[in-house]
């Protein structure tokens, strides 16, 4: 479902020229939609009618998070990069974290704003026995070999755990 | 005036893009040159969004966002292929 | 709003341009990984953020909707920009790190440990 009004949405917003859509354009992009959703139906085919992803609540705190803290952390990331290569002072190396998330969609969005934020990049994940997923991030400067998770990423666990699971 | 500044931004970008490849002739691993030819697509992404503001054309965006589309399928073949996968 | 759309632009190509210098100062592919896909990322958000603001303000003084056009499908290609790149990246370093290629002077390398770990257990 969530495919269907995602497909449905993206193209009208690519088919408006500025001066309104025709009737004709709607129906086209309400039948590609659904030829979208069918095909995506091989890969989830229990999800086909549920309405996950389509909370309105959720969607707001995402907006909240994109321009909150994201965008701060991206700054910030931007400025310290631009310090490092500067300078040249790099201390690199690979941590392992066990974030608890077990979720793919909070796992994906946790992945792309460790990467987007300052000094982390996500190298692998894998399952831990013992519940939740391990993150292997790449830290471009350790200041401790068995860190914490507030110490390499700050408050994204929570908010991806509140937003995407 | 402004059009002028987004001319002389495209311009250095496109230096920029130029630049990168050589990084992309000279990467020791196959790995860099992937990294560099990841960073050029997104390079040449950004240039078409501020050509289309030059030249005045809106198709110059559509063709940009097809190329991202593209060029990220692209980046993950070629990761399949450094991991031996292909 | 002519000064923020400029100022717009030289931060955006000010980052691109660090990105460059990144690509050849540090010394291997994680490195290098980390400075182009942050730098370049976000100097195509600024840039573009550029082009949306100057086409509102078309928009507003001229009143003509192929302007709004180019704002919402400059929005788009900036979506699809920051959901690709962070994946893609995470794509080479993986293939990477798969490959056998070693972060050069790192301090600590845990998924290497755990590989060897894993493979000494099976083997």
């Amino acid at each position: 479902m969530v495919i269907f009004v995602f497909s449905v949405i993206v193209y009208l917003l690519l088919a408006w020229s500025g001066n309104g859509i025709d009737m004709a354009e709607v129906i086209i992009g309400i039948v590609l939609g659904a030829i979208l959703a069918f095909a995506a139906k091989v890969w989830n085919p229990r999800k086909f009618f549920s309405f996950y992803g389509l909370n309105p609540a959720r969607w707001g705190m995402f907006i909240i998070y994109l321009f909150g803290p994201f965008l701060l952390g991206m700054i910030k990331a931007n400025l310290d990069v631009a310090m490092r290569v500067i300078t040249g002072k790099i201390r690199p190396g690979i941590v392992r974290i066990n974030s608890g998330l077990k979720g793919t969609l909070a796992t994906t969005m946790l992945a792309n704003s460790i990467t987007l934020t300052p000094g982390t990049l996500t190298v692998d994940i894998s399952e831990d026995p013992e519940g939740g997923n391990l993150f292997y991030i790449h830290w471009i400067n350790v200041t401790d070999e068995n860190p914490e998770e507030g110490l390499v990423y700050g408050t994204f666990g929570k908010w991806a755990r509140r937003v995407a699971e | 005036m402004t059009l002028t500044v987004f001319a002389w931004a495209a311009g250095i970008i496109a230096l920029c893009a130029f630049l990168m490849s050589g990084r992309l002739i000279a990467g020791p691993t196959v790995a860099d040159r992937v990294v560099a030819l990841d960073s050029i697509n997104t390079l040449v992404v950004a240039l078409m969004i501020l050509l289309a503001v030059i030249y005045d054309s809106v198709v110059m965006v559509d063709v940009a966002i097809v190329y991202a589309g593209l060029s990220f399928v692209g980046t993950l073949f070629l990761a399949r292929y450094i991991e031996g996968g292909v | 709003m002519n000064a923020l759309i400029i100022l717009f632009l030289i931060v955006g190509t000010l980052f691109n341009f660090l990105g460059t210098v990144a690509l050849y100062r540090f010394p291997d592919v994680y490195t290098r990984l980390h400075g182009t896909t942050k730098c370049t990322t976000f100097g195509s958000i600024f840039t573009s953020a550029a082009v949306v603001l100057f086409a509102l303000q078309k928009l507003a003084s001229s009143g003509e909707g192929r302007f709004g056009t180019l704002a919402v499908h400059a929005v788009i290609a900036v979506a699809a920009l920051l959901i690709t790149n962070p994946t893609g990246a995470h794509a080479i370093a993986r293939a990477a790190h798969r490959s056998g290629i070693m972060p050069k002077f790192a301090v600590v390398d845990r998924l290497a440990e755990d590989q060897k770990k894993k493979g000494g257990v099976s083997a």
